[in-house]
C-alpha cells in the first residue's frame, strides 16, 4: 500500500534518517516510536508526499511519489487520511464544515453525505460541536475532529501523528479505540506516538507492528514492550 | 484556461469562496483601486476618441477645400478673378470654384474690424473657394499656370496648417490610449499585489487544504473568483462615476472650440461599458498566475 526503499532523508547538511525501508501491506497496524526529533513526523511526511525523500524511493498505492504531478498528489491526498500533529483546522468555518472538507474540496456535494457526516460526528462524539469554530474546540476535541475529517473519504490507509499529544488518558483510549475499529473495517494505521501505554493498550486489542526510529534507521521493535 | 472554468467561476462555487476566510478591510481597497482606476479608464477613452473624432474631422473638411486669393488692384481685379476662375474650371480634378461675394467677405472680417465695415474702403483681396474633386488637382501645376496666367493669385490649399493640427489630434489620440494601457498595467500590477498578500496570509489555509486533497485549480478559483468579483464591481461604480463626469461636461460647441468636443458620441458610449468587464479580466488573469506562482512553491 506505502512502501519505502531504503529511504533517506536530510535537510541542511544534516541526516535524519537512512535506509529506511517498510511496507504497509492493506489491514496491517503500525506503530512508530522513538525519541522526540528523531523523525516521526517526517517519515510520515515521507509516506503521503508532503516531503520528497532525498534517497531511496517512497512509493503509494503503486506510484512512485516522485513521479506524481500536483494534481495526481492532491488525488493521492484523498486515498490517504492524515492527522495531523497539530491538527490545523478552517478557523472561519464551523466544526461540521471543517470535518466535510475533504468532500467539499473533491467536488461531492456534502450536503447530500449529510446524514454520512451526521453519523461520523456522532461516532467520534462530536455531534454537539458541528457549529462551534475550531478554536473554541478542546484538544481532545480537537484531535478527533481531524480524525474524521481523516476518515471522512473513507480512506485506505490512515497515518496519525501524535494523535493522543494533548489529550489525558481517558480521551487518548477513546482516539486509539476508533482507530482500532477503522483498523477492523480493514483500514491500514500507522500511529507515531511515544506514548508507549497507548501502544500496550492497542496491543491487548489487535495485532500491532511496533517500528521504533533509532540512530536514523528504522528498526522493528521487540516483545520489550 | 478552459471555457468551463470561467463558467464554474460566473456561476459561482459557494464551498470554494467560502474556505477561504473573508477579508474586510484588504477587499474594501481593492474595491476603490478598481473604481479609481475604472474612473481614469474612462476620461481617457473619452479623450482618445474625442481626439480621434477631431482628427478625422480635420483632415476631412480640410483636404477637400483650398482658397483663392486674388491680390490685384481695385481695376484687375475683376478680370484677374474672371481668368482664375475660367483657369479653375479648365483644371482637371476641381468640383466647384465659386467667387465669394462681398457680403459673405464682410461676414468673414466682420469678427476682426467690426459689422459696419465698408470693404470698398479696404484693398481687400478677392477669395475663391476651391472644392476639391476625388481624385483631387495638381497643386504645383495648378501654381505654375496662374503665376503665368493671373500674377495676383495665391493658391493656399490648407495642407500646410491641416499637417500640424491632424498631426496634434492624433498624438493626443495615441496619448489616451497609451493612459489606457498604462491603467490597464496598473490595475493588473494592483491586482498582483493584493492577491500576493491574501496568498501569504491565507498560507495556512492553502495548507490544510492541499493536505486534504484539494487541487491547485480548486485552492485557486476561491482566490480568483474573489479578485475578479471585485474588480468587476469596483470597476463598475468608477465607470459609472466617470460617465456622470464626462455627462457634466458641457456640450460640443462653436465657440469653445476643441475643448467642449471631449465625451463621447452615438455608438461610443457603449466603450465605457467594456471597462469593467476589462477590469475584471486582467484581475482574472493577474490573480490567476499569482496563486499558480504561490501554489506552486508548496507541497
Amino acid at each position: 500500500m506505502i512502501e519505502l526503499e531504503n529511504v533517506g532523508y536530510s535537510y541542511g547538511g544534516g541526516e535524519l534518517l537512512s535506509d529506511v525501508s517498510v511496507q504497509l501491506i492493506p489491514g496491517s497496524f503500525h506503530f512508530l516510536t522513538g525519541p522526540s526529533g528523531s523523525g516521526k513526523s517526517t517519515l510520515l511526511k515521507l509516506c503521503y508526499g508532503a516531503l520528497t525523500p532525498t534517497a531511496g524511493r517512497a512509493r503509494a498505492f503503486e506510484a512512485d511519489l516522485r513521479d506524481l504531478n500536483r494534481d495526481q498528489m492532491a488525488m493521492l491526498r484523498r486515498r490517504i487520511g492524515v492527522v495531523h500533529q497539530d491538527c490545523r483546522f478552517l478557523d472561519h468555518l464551523p466544526l461540521a464544515d471543517n470535518i466535510a472538507l475533504p468532500l467539499t474540496v473533491s467536488g461531492h456535494d456534502a450536503s447530500q453525505e449529510g446524514s454520512d457526516l451526521k453519523e461520523l460526528m456522532q461516532w467520534v462524539g462530536l455531534s454537539e460541536r458541528a457549529h462551534a469554530l475550531p478554536p473554541e474546540l478542546s484538544g481532545g476535541e480537537r484531535q478527533r475532529a481531524a480524525l474524521a475529517r481523516a476518515v471522512i473519504m473513507s480512506p485506505d490507509v490512515i497515518l496519525a501523528d501524535e494523535p493522543t499529544g494533548n489529550v489525558d488518558w481517558e480521551m487518548s483510549q477513546r482516539l486509539l479505540q476508533l482507530l482500532v475499529e477503522l483498523n477492523r473495517m480493514g483500514k491500514t494505521i500507522l500511529i507515531a506516538s511515544h506514548d508507549l501505554a497507548l501502544i500496550r493498550a492497542a496491543k491487548s486489542q489487535v495485532s500491532v507492528r511496533v517500528l521504533r526510529i533509532s540512530d536514523r534507521r528504522l528498526q522493528l521493535a521487540g516483545a520489550d514492550l | 484556461m478552459s471555457r468551463g472554468s470561467i463558467r464554474t467561476l460566473m456561476l459561482g462555487d459557494a464551498q470554494a469562496a467560502r474556505v477561504v476566510p473573508p477579508s474586510g478591510f484588504t477587499a474594501q481597497l481593492t474595491l476603490f483601486v478598481s473604481g479609481a482606476m475604472a474612473f481614469l479608464a474612462v476620461f481617457a477613452l473619452a479623450l482618445s476618441l474625442s481626439a480621434g473624432r477631431l482628427a478625422d474631422r480635420w483632415a476631412e473638411e480640410l483636404a477637400r477645400s483650398a482658397t483663392l486669393r486674388i491680390n490685384a488692384p481695385a481695376d484687375q481685379r475683376s478680370a484677374q478673378t474672371d481668368a482664375a476662375l475660367k483657369i479653375l474650371t479648365q483644371t482637371p480634378g476641381i468640383a466647384s470654384a465659386r467667387a465669394l461675394t462681398d457680403e459673405e467677405q464682410t461676414a468673414l472680417l466682420t469678427p476682426w474690424f467690426g459689422a459696419d465695415l465698408n470693404l470698398d474702403d479696404l484693398p481687400v483681396p478677392q477669395l475663391i473657394e476651391v472644392i476639391e474633386a476625388d481624385p483631387g488637382y495638381d497643386a504645383a501645376g495648378l501654381r505654375l499656370r496662374l503665376a503665368a496666367e493671373v500674377p495676383g493669385a495665391v493658391l493656399d490649399d490648407h495642407t500646410r496648417w491641416r499637417r500640424p493640427l491632424v498631426d496634434a489630434a492624433q498624438s493626443l489620440r495615441r496619448l489616451g490610449w497609451f493612459a489606457i494601457a498604462l491603467i490597464g498595467g496598473a490595475t493588473a500590477a494592483m491586482i498582483t499585489l493584493a492577491a500576493n498578500a491574501a496568498l501569504s496570509a491565507n498560507a495556512q489555509v492553502i495548507e490544510v487544504l492541499r493536505l486534504v486533497g484539494a487541487r491547485d485549480r480548486y485552492i485557486a478559483q476561491a482566490f480568483v473568483r474573489r479578485f475578479t468579483l471585485r474588480a468587476l464591481v469596483g470597476a463598475s461604480v468608477g465607470v459609472a462615476f466617470g460617465l456622470a463626469g464626462v455627462m457634466a461636461l458641457p456640450e460640443a460647441s462653436q465657440e469653445g472650440g476643441f475643448l467642449t468636443g471631449l465625451g463621447f458620441q452615438g455608438l461610443s458610449w457603449l466603450f465605457p461599458l467594456l471597462i469593467p468587464l476589462l477590469g475584471a479580466m486582467v484581475a482574472f488573469a493577474a490573480t490567476w498566475s499569482a496563486a499558480h506562482r504561490t501554489l506552486k512553491e508548496l507541497t
